[in-house]
């Protein structure tokens, strides 16, 4: 329980954190709550050589509204998320996830940047951010640029940084007009990560027929996805039970569930679609 | 004598430092120039050592020593069981590998450091060339004559025993019935919050050695480790600082904790190891782990006339300190509550690839009240009848007790219909039952399950321990008149600080808050035998009741002669030695010290005034017994005894368990609805300690019952290596419990205690399998092994 002997530095700004990262492009990692890499470490599973402590960078930690996009910074806590009257009102998916993130001293600590950028395939913020479609903000020795949630997020603890990229940013477009949103979790006894966890984001028409649908699934395959398949086969229906049911066979399209000690694949597939009819019936009863 | 503390809430004393976080655990003692131990320790469950390459550790930085088992070969003794069968194969076992590895997490070497970064970096640093062997982890393949774990030995079979009396043979031949099921009990890690750990520091020129250990057996601890290490035993110190839990755990010796002596006396420093959780997982001993085949007999009006019990045990590799006895405590538990004429237990004990199994909370009895409690269920699915109408029906009455069991036991005391009775009425037995039958038709599944348990407390008579089943206690009233016991239990959270304290003050009309009780350090207390067996408050504590009667004897005597008064005409009441006349104005309240704390006189004590005096404090008599200036002839000075109990019998704690679950359809999910248990161990001390205990036992049963596994694989890795894996239950899985009691006094000590530390995981595990299945019943089940988890219910289901 022992990491292996590591340097460790705490840059004052974004830009001393990215010239670090770039000192030992092989090396170095990004420690923002610690709640993934740390134990990680002491495990010895990683032996990172440098560790750039970007939580002090105040200017990483935010809540903001600005046009029709919520801004979040990467180090904001989950705990600032589930505290947030502004997101309870523009976007409760985001506190209601926040909520079910480990324990009060995890949720004190662990950031929403960090948790996404260690894509953990059990992480809660992964399905959120994916059935909110948000777009991340990385930014390395050669500028910013943009990801969407489904680009990033590409294998098992895998992203789509680049070696010495920082994710500084997340975006999420506002929720707009008659929508409902619900996360379902199911969590491991042992961990308390998602064995299965569905996040939904429903945008319905005027004639209360399904807009659109933002569906995230967590836990059941190697990196947590969109269920693009139940999206298409609820768009467009009155989201009436059978609407309901028909769509959520779908998913696990493509998927080849996950298996281990505490559930199966054939298990997790079942209680993905059990999750997930519930996720969309309860985001359904929420729409104002 | 006062009536102000025992029965009632006392607070605990021990808290407040608990909660500030100024107590102090192994880990909190620090001593200059200490050295820390890391561990290296097999990743093979099965190996040959061809060779261990020690020579980069050696020259890493830090590194002040490593130890092989070759270097410690004839310097240390093997580690030590106390289990004594028939015929029992005891493997060597020593403190750190030497030809062969036998299980993941076997310790191969020690490396010494600096600091405990060193030490763990150099670990990695030690090359082991082994040679795989093939590996034997289920218990049945091992009894089978799956590959042989121990040179020494043809088969990895430690044990085979048959108990019981009655005719079983008979009894099955004449049974109008029989049910018959295989039960699983799995292996389970004991968990404790505050993992083991080791301080030992060797004073060359005392040539004392002084170890403090995570222990629940500070005293067994230091013959064993003294023995081991081949120091005088009266030169071997251990002390046990705070303990953060235990549960059979610590209630062993281990191969760390003469390691960690020994390397002290080699290198003349202080050295320390403390166990990481991975460790403590790997190789702190496991609890549980049988595999029987349970049969019953009986009547078709529901009398039991047989029980039969063939069990394998999957000992693991070694035999820690009671490994081999656990299972036999099963065998003398299998009547339960119940009239049962014959009864046999089969043992087959086999080493496996694995960590030992040991004593963990409850130690055997679970397994036996599991299986008869079980087997009650299956009697009354049998026969179409409640399942709480069949224990009412082989109940034996109050005036049957002493009850003799074909185990072999006299159970001293119970009325389990009482029991029985009153967890029906809390629960509202019938209106549930009206209730499931009525959410059954609208296609809830709603299960509740009864166990009216009974257990085995207060280890034990000398006659059936292995190394002395008493306990010892010396109470002495110090110049000042406070009141100091020394208790041989060695409490590690139990509250006997607080419940021993509770008697003292009560006994001698004292404050509550002018008795100080100390445990736990051999250089101070009086021998004692430990905690564990739920045995601390029943034998410890009566010691220490007993002791205040002989030293009330002596303060009785000396009272006497310092009022000038025939001794007849003397009483204790309210703290005070009154003559009669005197009494009923002395008995109010508690006495003061005579000597009041901040007002201590320079040099010598004041000398107690007597004169026209009509009562006397304790207090004024202590200081009296100290000055020893005017004491009755042939009276020694001080004011203390010591007394050590020697219990004629174990004690029987019972009570009823009543869980009501709700099953969802869909998904298998296990929710709570009620948590009903009534407890009766004899007279309560402490209400608030004995609903603590109970608590935390029922956890631990809700963990077994329906989360805790430790898994291996077919080649021996253990696969739930951490609490990411291994899921000990938390807040969010526990149910509201609604606790009630009778009070049935033990015959066996003049406390009329029983015991309470492993009823609740005693008691409740059956219930909860029982609520779980009886939901599952519309669907055919009359069995599920445990853990019972959300995917095996939906199995069920999902198979209609």
């Amino acid at each position: 329980m022992i990491p292996v002997e590591f340097d460790y530095k705490v840059p004052a700004t974004l830009d001393e954190a990215i010239a670090l990262l770039a000192s030992d492009l092989d090396g170095a990692k990004v420690l923002a709550g610690g709640h993934s890499l740390i134990p990680a470490m002491k495990l010895r599973l990683a032996q990172p050589q440098l560790l750039v402590d970007i939580a002090r960078i105040k200017s990483l930690s935010y809540i903001r509204e600005e046009g029709d996009q919520i801004l979040l910074g990467a180090t904001t806590t989950h705990y600032q998320i589930e505290s947030s009257d502004l997101l309870k009102t523009i976007c409760p998916l985001l506190p209601e996830c926040a909520r079910s993130i480990g324990d009060v001293q995890v949720r004190n600590k662990g950031t929403i940047g960090g948790s996404v950028a260690h894509s953990d395939p059990a992480g809660d913020w992964p399905a959120a951010v994916l059935a909110l479609d948000a777009e991340f903000v990385l930014v390395g020795t050669n500028g910013e640029r943009t990801e969407k949630a489904e680009d990033f997020f590409v294998d098992l603890l895998t992203t789509s940084l680049l070696p010495g990229e920082i994710l500084r940013e997340i975006r999420i477009r506002k929720p707009s007009g008659r929508f409902g949103q619900a996360y379902q979790k199911v969590p491991h006894p042992a961990s308390g990560f998602a064995v299965v966890g569905v996040a939904v984001n429903l945008v319905l028409n005027d004639d209360g027929s399904c807009k659109s649908a933002g569906i995230g699934i967590t836990g059941v395959a190697v990196k947590a996805y969109r269920a693009h398949a139940v999206e298409t086969a609820l768009a467009g229906t009155n989201l009436d039970d059978n609407a309901i049911a028909a769509a959520v066979e779908h998913v696990c399209d493509g998927i080849n569930p996950n298996t281990d000690l505490y559930a199966s694949g054939d298990y997790r597939r079942h209680l993905a679609k059990v999750h997930t009819r519930r996720a969309i019936q309860s985001a359904k009863a929420r729409v104002q | 004598m006062t009536d102000n503390y025992v029965g009632k809430r006392v607070k605990r004393t021990e808290d407040p430092r608990l909660i500030r976080g100024l107590a102090h655990y192994v880990d909190d003692i620090a001593l200059p120039g200490t050295l820390h131990v890391a561990f290296v320790r097999s990743y093979y469950a099965h190996a040959k050592i061809n060779s261990i390459d020690t020579e980069a550790a050696r020259s890493a930085p830090g590194v002040v020593a490593v130890y092989t088992g070759q270097d410690v070969s004839g310097k240390i003794g093997p580690v030590p069981c106390a289990g004594a069968l028939p015929d029992l194969k005891v493997p060597d076992h020593r403190v750190l590998a030497t030809n062969k590895v036998y299980f993941v997490g076997h310790p191969v070497a020690a490396v010494v450091a600096k600091d405990r970064y060193a030490a763990r970096d150099a670990v990695d640093l030690i090359m082991v060339d082994y040679e795989e062997l093939p590996v034997v982890t289920d218990v049945e393949e091992a009894a089978a004559g799956g590959p042989v774990i121990h040179d020494a030995f043809s088969d990895n079979i430690a044990y085979r025993l048959t108990s019981g009396e009655g005719d079983i043979d008979a009894a099955f031949a004449a049974a109008d019935r029989t049910v018959k099921q295989r039960v699983l009990h799995r292996r389970l890690a004991p968990i404790a919050m505050e993992p083991r750990g080791v301080l030992a520091r060797y004073f060359p020129g005392e040539e004392e050695l002084t170890l403090w250990s995570s222990t629940q057996i500070p005293h067994l601890m230091r013959t064993q480790v003294a023995l081991m290490i081949g120091i005088p035993e009266n030169k071997l110190r251990v002390i046990t600082p705070e303990v953060g839990g235990g549960f059979g755990s610590k209630l062993n010796v281990y191969a760390e904790e003469a390691l960690l002596g020994w390397i002290s006396m080699q290198l003349g420093k202080p050295v320390k190891w403390i166990e990481t959780r991975r460790e403590n997982i790997q190789a702190t001993i496991h609890g549980r782990g049988q595999v029987g085949d349970i049969e019953i007999a009986f009547k078709n009006d529901g009398t039991l006339t047989g029980l039969r019990y063939s069990v394998f045990a999957d000992l693991g590799a070694y035999h820690q300190l009671l490994t081999p006895a656990i299972p036999t405590l099963t065998g003398l538990m299998l009547s339960g509550a119940y009239k049962i004429p014959a009864i046999q237990m089969n043992i087959t004990a086999c080493f496996t690839n694995k960590m030992a199994t040991d004593a963990y909370r409850g130690a055997g009895r679970p397994e036996a009240t599991y299986i008869v409690e079980r087997g009650l269920d299956l009697v009354a699915a049998e026969l179409g009848v409640d399942p709480a109408e069949v224990r009412r029906k082989n109940f034996p009455q109050p005036d049957e007790f002493p009850f003799h069991t074909a185990t072999g036991l006299d159970y001293d005391s119970g009325d389990y219909e009482t029991a029985l009775n009153k967890a029906q009425e809390i629960a509202g037995y019938q209106q549930l039952r009206e209730e499931q039958k009525k959410g059954r038709e609208e296609g809830r599944l709603i299960g509740i399950g009864v166990s009216t348990y009974v257990e085995i407390c207060a280890l034990g008579p000398s006659q059936a321990m292995p190394a002395g089943g008493w306990e010892s206690a010396t109470v002495r009233i110090e110049p000042t008149g406070k009141v100091t016991i020394l208790t041989g239990a060695s409490p590690h959270g139990q509250g006997q600080e607080t419940s021993f304290a509770q008697i003292a003050a009560d006994e001698l009309g004292v404050n509550i808050n002018d008795v100080t009780v100390i445990h736990g350090d051999t250089g101070i207390v009086q021998y004692g035998i430990g905690t564990f067996g739920s045995r601390a408050t029943a034998v410890g504590g009566t010691a220490v009741f007993i002791a205040i009667q002989k030293l009330k004897e002596k303060a009785h005597k000396i009272a006497t002669h310092m009022l000038e008064a025939d001794a007849s005409r003397v009483s204790f009441e309210g703290g005070k030695y009154s003559f009669e006349k005197a009494a009923a104005a002395a008995a109010a309240g508690t006495s003061d010290p005579v000597v009041p704390v901040g007002e201590a006189p320079a040099g010598a004590l004041p000398e107690p005034q007597t004169d026209g005096k009509s009562s006397l404090t304790l207090q004024d008599i202590a200081l009296a017994a100290h000055v020893a200036k005017n004491l009755p002839p042939d009276t020694e000075p001080g004011l203390s005894a010591t007394y050590f109990f020697e219990p004629k019998n174990f004690t029987f704690p019972f009570g009823t368990h009543i869980a009501v679950v709700e099953v969802d359809r869909e998904t298998g999910d296990i929710k709570w609805l009620r948590y009903v248990a009534v407890d009766d161990c004899g007279k309560v001390i402490n209400p608030m300690l004995v609903d603590g205990q109970v608590h935390g036992g029922i956890v631990q049963s809700i963990g077994q019952a329906m989360y805790e596994e430790v898994v291996y694989d077919e080649q021996g890795q253990l696969l739930t290596g951490t609490l990411m894996d291994y899921a000990v239950p938390r807040a969010s899985h526990i149910p509201n419990f609604e606790l009630d009691r009778t009070e049935t006094p033990s015959p066996v000590n003049p406390l009329g205690v029983k015991g309470v530390g492993e009823a609740g995981t005693i008691g409740a595990t059956p219930a909860i399998v029982g609520a779980i299945v009886d939901a599952l019943a519309p669907f055919g089940v009359q069995h599920l092994d445990m853990p019972i988890k959300p995917e095996n219910v939906w199995q069920i289901i999902n198979r209609g």
